[in-house]
């Protein structure tokens, strides 16, 4: 066997056992059982933090035990980090003209129809869906085209 | 001998092989184009909250049957890359085995869950949340079936004891596909 099947040609040697692989997946399907379960207690800070919080815990958690991401050199966090600092980026520049609809001195007036007539139109299907028993046919696309 | 081998599992200038760096490279370039897919829908889900109502419409059960599959297939990458770094070549096959296993149990499930939707006529054209949800799910999917492709090959090497190093940079790919999926969950299933 050559060097380049060895760990250490490709990769750190971690130092931990299956067991503690398995205890990590299982800590992560936990969290996948809450991240569901949240939700279902009806308020918006509880699915918040119970949906997108938990999201972040089982990335890191993939990154740290499962990609090894901790040991890795610097040069690999620089790479990573500069390129989710252009997402970041991109966010910061687009989404004042994305989130909203109107602004001192501009409106897109296709945007807000659309949004006041996919509303109207969900809600419709909503009093459909009431008048047929749970539903019992089935909700036309609420959106029309963006 | 060593001259046989490719540059990219003998040279290490940066301190990380570089095979496994050009799988980071890999993986940043993707960071931008998810990273790019998951702000802009974000950005639209906050202008637009008639998506909430769309958002209804998506499966929660496939959608958490799903990332059940990809936890567990990230479960079985990392101890194919635990075994490889032992030298069991034929186990890490296996575990890889297992792993596309669960790629395809992936894409079973996704089937059925679109089938369904087109069925009732939620296509990518009939609104702009629908054309988030299939464009983001369609080049997830796509990059289930690339890793699937990759670890069937190294699978086989593996098998045959070559080339072990590769089963950790085809995990640290395997890892990335969960954690996209990890965001896209509650984006796509839950915040409705």
């Amino acid at each position: 066997m050559s060097d380049t099947n060895h760990a250490a040609a490709g990769g750190a040697a971690h130092g931990h056992d299956e067991k503690y692989y398995i205890k990590i997946w299982g800590i992560l399907c936990v969290l996948l059982v809450v991240s569901i379960l949240g939700p279902e207690l009806g308020n918006f800070y509880v699915m918040l933090v119970t949906a997108f919080g938990i999201a972040f815990v089982k990335a890191y958690l993939v990154a740290k035990h499962f990609m090894h991401l901790d040991t890795e050199k610097p040069v690999v966090w620089y790479m990573l980090t500069c390129c989710l600092a252009f997402m970041v980026l991109f966010f910061a520049a687009v989404s004042p003209d994305v989130m909203n609809h109107e602004g001192r001195r501009w409106v897109n007036v296709s945007a807000i129809r659309e949004t006041e007539r996919a509303l109207e139109a969900a809600k419709a299907a909503g009093q459909h869906e009431g008048s047929t028993e749970h539903g019992g046919g089935e909700a036309a696309p609420a959106g029309g085209g963006h | 001998m060593a001259s046989s081998k490719p540059i990219a599992t003998t040279r290490s200038a940066t301190g990380v092989p570089t095979g496994r760096l050009a799988v980071w490279w890999l993986i940043a370039s993707e960071i931008v184009i998810f990273g790019g897919v998951l702000v802009s829908y974000l950005m639209h889900r906050v202008g637009h909250p008639e998506w909430a109502y769309q958002a209804e419409h998506t499966s929660l059960l496939a959608g958490s049957i799903n990332t059940f599959i990809l936890l567990t297939s990230s479960l079985f990458a990392v101890l194919a890359h635990h075994a490889a770094e032992h030298g069991d070549g034929k186990k890490a096959a296996k575990l890889l085995g297992l792993t596309i296993g669960g790629g395809f149990l992936f894409l079973i499930v996704k089937s059925i869950e679109w089938a369904n939707e087109i069925m009732h006529g939620y296509t990518i054209t009939s609104s702009g949340f629908w054309a988030f949800y299939f464009t983001a799910a369609g080049i997830h999917g796509s990059h289930v079936i690339a890793g699937m492709i990759i670890m069937g090959f190294i699978a086989k090497d593996c098998w045959h004891g070559r080339e072990l190093q590769r089963v950790e940079y085809a995990g640290i790919y395997w890892h990335f596909v969960d954690l996209v999926w990890i965001f896209l969950f509650p984006l796509l299933y839950i915040a409705s």
